[in-house]
């Protein structure tokens, strides 16, 4: 089975600040790190090659820098690693880092699964799985939590709504995107630190792939950002006094008054 | 779309240095320099003095003339109208109308035409009503495909969808059909009348950064919005609206829904809750949340929890207040041992009145709290348990 994990280098905190002078974005000192999500998929796909047998390739778009989050994923089970680097990349919005992704796939050729995690911790969005599916013209389930069963034409898995979760079949190939619930992922083992190592990571610009460079990075991007500041917060602030009983007695008076209990 | 320097009028002062959120510009033999990790952001070229840095848009602008209307798709189960829909009613109401055109509701299904009047009570001018087999469940390429002939037979301006499970996965496959603009999980809705642009605001970095996002040139705009923010409007029997029945062609899924399980654990819903108590780190173990749930059961209140909480496993995620669980809006919440990181009051702060127990006076919770109790919720909470059972039985 070949197996296809798309997968985000992010900034390591989701602590970040806007300066206040210049109104952008603070990120000095933050590590980068894999999406916290994509190592769920990325442990579902080494999972499911350990059960079906086949190939776990990961592929991410980013700077040159990215690199590492592929190197990660090679110490802990995938077995090829892809790049997508190219200034032409830059400031994708999810339509054009989907069509991106989808001729990266295409050139890569035949697969029988792909899986991403439910949506990346810096922009939130969750909706590069859907839309990399549409872009390869095949189905796809979101928020899955298990696979019950998986064989060359077929998966069945578990999907997680708001009121429950419902059982889904799907044919192959197809795309799902996993939340946390789906598995533990492993550490890395000593062979693939080795094996991460040595290993070569292959790098595509927008050439190699062969993706038209108007619908690739901001170029193909029909949103656009036009402002980012911090949020309001409610300034509240009423701190009750007195010792412990009277600052019990002002509240359940307060909220008594306010008909709320 | 590219990014240069004009070499000739850059004086290397180094204000885009500063000004680069990505550390993406170095000034060599005082010049700038732009490197590869640049995100076309735009904050250089503001800053610049001598305007010696230019970002050539070459995209193309589409005619956006010729659509009109905001639609709210209507997601259901088992013909229960979800309560994101009539939220979603209430805010497209008001940009209706400050835009001068209609509002519709898009209701899919299966034997669901009862919804239609729910729908124009709530605010809807017009009922797109779409009834087939397939349609009974929520199947992504089904829905998106009869959301894409409704679109481009009518061509309406805005779609808005609730940003649920299946609205955050049915809208992206109607967005790449379309290749038009989708923004995920929007907290505020405005509009810019002398563009007609919709402006879209939503949370990023899990709340730290919240951006406003534009699709100039491509229709209709799409955004997928948080349940719990917007204000539906009262249900009024006198409203009228147009009902129009809408054929699929050729309707199919390549998926197909085999089983749905429900989850009965919670006995009181969060989201719909009028008293929320929550419990966080503070609690110190799981066996602690009985002190929680003795509290909540007392106020009639649902049970909730902060992500460090839930992370500690001493409560399952359906409890999960904040960013990357539920957002809520109750009339009271009461937030006991919980100090309020930013991911935390991003999903609660909108309530109505906040009561906040935690033993650190500094505690971020204070600060969007209404009413403030220093101390360990191990003293404080018994003393208010025993002080309401006195209240409700003089």
């Amino acid at each position: 089975m070949e197996i296809i994990v798309c997968i985000k280098q992010v900034p390591g905190t989701t602590e970040v600040k806007i300066d206040p002078n210049t109104n952008t974005l603070i990120r000095q000192g933050v590590d980068s790190i894999i999406n916290p999500f994509d190592t769920y998929a990325l442990e579902e796909g080494v999972r499911l090659k350990e059960r079906v047998g086949g190939k776990v390739t990961v592929i991410t778009m980013g700077p040159p820098q990215a690199e590492q989050v592929l190197r990660d994923a090679l110490t802990v089970g995938a077995d090829e690693a892809i790049l997508l680097s190219d200034r032409a990349f830059a400031g994708a919005d999810t339509l054009a880092t989907s069509y991106t992704l989808s001729k990266t796939i295409e050139k890569i050729g035949s697969f029988d699964l792909i899986i991403c995690g439910k949506q990346t911790m810096d922009g939130d969005t969750g909706q590069v799985g859907p839309e990399l599916a549409h872009f390869l013209s095949i189905p796809y389930v979101t928020f899955v939590k298990k696979v019950e069963e998986i064989n060359e034409n077929k998966i069945v898995v578990e999907r997680m709504v708001e009121e429950g979760y419902e059982v889904i079949g799907m044919p192959l190939p197809g795309l799902i995107t996993v939340v946390k619930e789906i598995n533990e992922p492993r550490l890395p083992s000593l062979k693939g630190m080795m094996k991460a190592k040595s290993a070569q990571v292959t790098i595509w610009n927008h050439q190699d792939i062969d993706a038209k460079k108007d619908k690739v990075g901001l170029a193909g991007s029909p949103t656009q950002v036009i402002k980012i500041f911090t949020p309001e917060r409610h300034q509240k602030g009423g701190m009750l006094q007195g010792n412990l009983e009277t600052q019990v007695d002002t509240l359940i008076d307060k909220l008594k008054q306010g008909r709320l209990i | 779309m590219s990014i240069k320097v004009i070499l000739e009028k850059c004086n290397g002062c180094k204000l885009c240095v500063k000004s680069c959120p990505y550390q993406a510009i170095k000034v060599f033999e005082k010049k700038a320099i732009i490197e590869a990790n640049c995100n076309l952001c735009g904050a250089c070229v503001e800053v610049c003095k001598s305007n010696a840095i230019v970002i050539e848009d070459k995209r193309k602008i589409e005619d956006t003339s010729g659509y009109n209307g905001i639609w709210v798709f209507t997601e259901q189960r088992n013909k229960n109208i979800a309560s994101v829909v009539y939220e979603l009613l209430g805010e497209g109401r008001k940009l209706a109308d400050s835009l001068g055109t209609y509002l519709a509701a898009v209701l899919l299904g299966k034997n669901i035409k009862d919804g239609t009047d729910k729908l124009i009570g709530h605010g809807a001018d017009k009922v797109f009503l779409v009834e087939d087999d397939l349609l009974k469940d929520h199947l992504d390429d089904a829905y998106a495909q009869v959301m894409v002939d409704l679109i481009n037979q009518y061509k309406p301006e805005t779609v808005l969808f609730g940003a649920t499970v299946v609205g955050r996965s049915i809208a992206p496959k109607i967005a790449a059909i379309l290749k038009t603009g989708l923004t995920a999980d929007c907290t505020g809705l405005e509009i810019d009348l002398k563009n007609r642009l919709l402006l879209q605001t939503r949370p990023a970095f899990g709340g730290n950064i919240m951006a406003t996002i534009v699709c100039p040139n491509k229709r209709p705009q799409m955004a997928t919005v948080r349940p719990r923010v917007m204000k539906k409007l009262d249900f009024s029997s006198s409203r009228q609206g147009e009902i129009i029945k809408f054929e699929p062609k050729n309707l199919s899924s390549k998926i197909n829904v085999l089983n749905f399980v429900e989850d009965l654990t919670e006995k009181v819903k969060l989201e719909e809750a009028d008293v929320i108590v929550s419990g966080g780190r503070g609690l110190g173990k799981a066996d602690n949340f009985k002190l929680i749930k003795e509290f909540a059961s007392l106020l009639n209140a649902a049970v909730g929890a902060s992500r460090a909480a839930v992370d500690a496993e001493w409560i399952p995620y359906s409890h999960q207040v904040g960013q990357t669980g539920k957002t809520v809006c109750p009339k009271l919440y009461i937030a006991c041992g919980i100090s309020g990181a930013i991911q935390h009051l991003a999903g609660m702060q909108t309530s109505e009145t906040i009561v906040a127990i935690n033993k650190d006076p500094d505690a971020p919770i204070f600060s969007v709290a209404n009413y403030g109790i220093v101390g360990d919720l191990f003293e404080v909470v018994p003393v208010l348990i025993s002080k309401l059972k006195e209240t409700r039985c003089s």
